[in-house]
């Protein structure tokens, strides 16, 4: 990925975004070697203060609003204890960090680097076709997920467009139920 | 044409549905900045967690949420926080670090204090934690391993992974548990783990070059000559441990070969259909990789999968080296493991085994199952103690992934705020702060969150010199000396 910024944190957060804004199905435009250099913030880490700039800049761009409305794309998300929280997203929202703005308890463990599972969710049946399929490497992270069903997804890997208008993203319910690598729990 | 009419569609039951009332967002980004060690006023709850890894952060995150005002504070045995997340997860797995983020995000919460350097059942012990909080949560994690029991354990060059990974991750204490001059590695059992140990000892250096593994780590692997490892596991591959994302890794090495001899692909391939999916996913996998087989390129290494064997006996050499390892071949009755009186031999000059971790017991006040290393404990309350919670792998033992410990640590951080709630918990009869300064007259310095920062970026700048992340700091003393420099002069 050429436009990879490795000089400054800001620079890292202004790359993903724009792979965020610019492609439909985050992971596939990245090169992986690049993203893994860049995760960490590292090689070339700027002063401290920045250090906080950057972990407070992942998903900046979720907190702009949209600036028309044929940007917006209306979406619901429907907590585990079943309230619905009808969120104002636009074009290029990633979902997790948009659920993130709006306190929607939805971790995001990895920062969409596909390496956990923590914010999975159910896309309604009615739009599970609208998205890209998903990647090998998010089939890999669904596989752990606690409950899995047909329509799972992880959020971080869903990039709002208008065909998302409507939308309903459903937490899976909460549990302590605990599993072994491999086990699979009865979906709900 | 349909899909285009279906969107329009859409927008329109969605306009019509539309609510008048949206959500709000948050008006303002949580923004990094970290607590001072400061008073606690006698009328929060407070709670205390034992171990400042991701069990402790998730329940911390979770009890602040949901209990506005409450002060926690996590103890961290290590001058360093993040647990697992620092010391188990593998050094090329940067991106399962970023969690590192938001567990930072947590430390600066307002009511949040790290207290690191402090070792509960030696620094301070659990009863004078519930005297001076509301709740105890142990979050400590599981730090030891299990034993095989078969003779030739004693052996040179015979190791756990615990130790390896500990090493390889510059956690303090861990020197380097073998040499690396074998050529025939065995890992046994087949968690992911042994697919992290085994990804270590194969990868090209290049690869590990630009991860925070350690320098001394780095240097013995440059010098390794291990050609091939055999990865041991008692049962099938319909019951490995490991999980895909480890498999397919090992299986993109560049310039490493994996060896299928045996592997019963046919037949794997009929029961696939009747799979649960992620299971079946794993599988096909492994059929895909054996159909494709080759053979190892000169000089290069290789590995392989050794399926229904149990490590019978570890034979040595006359320096009293491992040389040669004696496995019982095994059959599976259903799903437990028969040994079918069989036995062959591995050549063997390093022992790895990996066949899980075990917690252990901090405190004799605490009920614990030495059986299986855990504090006994009915959905995170601790058996017989009122007030006391266990999460993490302490509280469930050491399985899953990062996934499952956070969903049973939010789930005990939901309990600890509802007992707090309804008034379950019985008070404390002193202050978290009355016992800060016990702690500190017993000659421990607690490390805050701020302290842990200046380690921090000394790590950091270590590694900028390298090219590296980061460069761990692996003694605790020079910890200290890092973490309490600015203060001292």
């Amino acid at each position: 990925m050429a436009g990879c910024v490795r000089s400054s944190v800001i620079g890292v957060c202004r790359t993903l975004k724009i792979s965020y804004c610019t492609f439909n199905g985050l992971k596939r435009t990245i090169d992986r070697k690049c993203w893994k250099n860049n995760a960490l913030f590292s090689a070339h880490q700027p002063p401290r203060s920045f250090h906080w700039t950057a972990v407070k800049q992942h998903g900046d761009y979720e907190w702009q609003d949209p600036k028309s409305e044929d940007e917006v794309v209306n979406v619901t998300f429907i907590n585990r204890d079943g309230s619905r929280v009808p969120v104002r997203g636009k074009i290029g929202d990633n979902l997790m960090y948009l659920s993130h703005r709006y306190g929607i308890e939805l971790e995001g463990a990895c920062e969409a680097s596909l390496a956990c599972s923590t914010c999975h969710v159910y896309v309604h049946p009615d739009y599970t076709d609208r998205l890209p399929e998903p990647v090998e490497e998010e089939e890999d992270m669904l596989d752990m997920a606690v409950f899995l069903k047909d329509n799972s997804r992880l959020g971080c890997q869903i990039i709002l467009t208008k065909d998302l208008e409507g939308a309903e993203f459903t937490l899976p319910a909460a549990t302590r139920n605990f599993y072994v690598d491999g086990h699979v729990p009865t979906p709900h | 044409m349909n899909r285009v009419l279906g969107v329009r569609l859409c927008r329109n039951v969605a306009a019509s549905l539309r609510p008048t009332i949206t959500a709000q967002p948050l008006t303002v980004a949580p923004v990094g900045h970290c607590q001072p060690l400061t008073t606690t006023a006698a009328t929060e709850p407070c709670v205390a967690i034992v171990g400042a890894g991701p069990a402790g952060f998730y329940t911390a995150q979770q009890i602040i949420k949901r209990t506005p005002g409450c002060r926690v504070d996590l103890f961290e045995r290590l001058p360093a926080p993040f647990g697992l997340v620092r010391y188990g997860v593998a050094p090329d797995h940067p991106e399962v670090k970023n969690v590192e983020h938001s567990f930072s995000q947590t430390a600066a919460l307002p009511g949040v204090r790290l207290l690191a350097d402090v070792t509960v059942g030696e620094h301070v012990s659990v009863a004078e934690l519930r005297a001076a909080y509301d709740a105890v949560v142990l979050a400590y994690g599981a730090d030891q391993e299990r034993s095989l029991g078969i003779p030739g354990e004693e052996l040179a060059n015979v190791t756990s992974a615990r130790r390896l990974v500990g090493w390889y991750n510059g956690l303090p204490g861990c020197p380097a548990p073998a040499d690396l001059s074998a050529e025939h590695a065995v890992i046994i059992g087949m968690g992911n783990v042994a697919l992290d140990v085994l990804r270590i000892l194969t990868a090209p250096l290049d690869m590990l070059k630009e991860t925070d593994i350690t320098e001394n780590a780095l240097s013995a692997l440059a010098e390794s000559r291990i050609r091939h490892v055999t990865v041991v596991g008692r049962r099938g591959p319909l019951q490995a441990a490991f999980t895909i994302k480890e498999l397919r890794e090992q299986l993109q090495l560049p310039g490493v070969t994996a060896l299928w001899d045996d592997f019963p692909a046919d037949q794997l391939e009929k029961q696939l259909p009747d799979l649960p999916r992620p299971r079946r996913r794993l599988t096909e996998l492994m059929v895909k990789a054996a159909r494709d087989r080759r053979s190892p390129a000169d000089g290069r290494r290789s590995w392989s999968l050794r399926f229904l064997r149990s490590p019978l006996e570890a034979h040595g050499d006359a320096a009293g080296r491992v040389a040669e390892l004696r496995l019982a071949v095994n059959r599976l009755d259903g799903d437990k493991v028969a040994a079918t009186g069989e036995t062959e031999r591995l050549p063997c000059q390093l022992l790895i085994t990996s066949t899980g971790y075990k917690g252990q017991s901090i405190d004799p006040d605490l009920p614990f199952d030495a059986d299986r290393g855990v504090i006994p404990n009915t959905n995170g309350r601790v058996t017989g103690i009122p007030g006391v919670y266990a999460t993490g792998w302490i509280g469930t033992g050491p399985v899953g992934v990062i996934v499952s410990t956070m969903t049973a640590s939010f789930g005990v951080g939901r309990l600890v705020s509802d007992d707090l709630a309804a008034g379950r918990l019985g008070g404390r009869s002193s202050e978290p702060d009355q016992l800060l300064e016990t702690i500190r007259s017993r000659g421990v310095r607690p490390v805050g969150f701020a302290d842990w920062l200046r380690l921090d970026e000394a790590e950091t700048e270590r590694g900028r010199q390298t090219g590296a992340p980061r460069q761990k700091v692996t003694s605790v003393e020079e910890m200290r000396r890092i973490i309490w420099a600015e203060r001292d002069q």
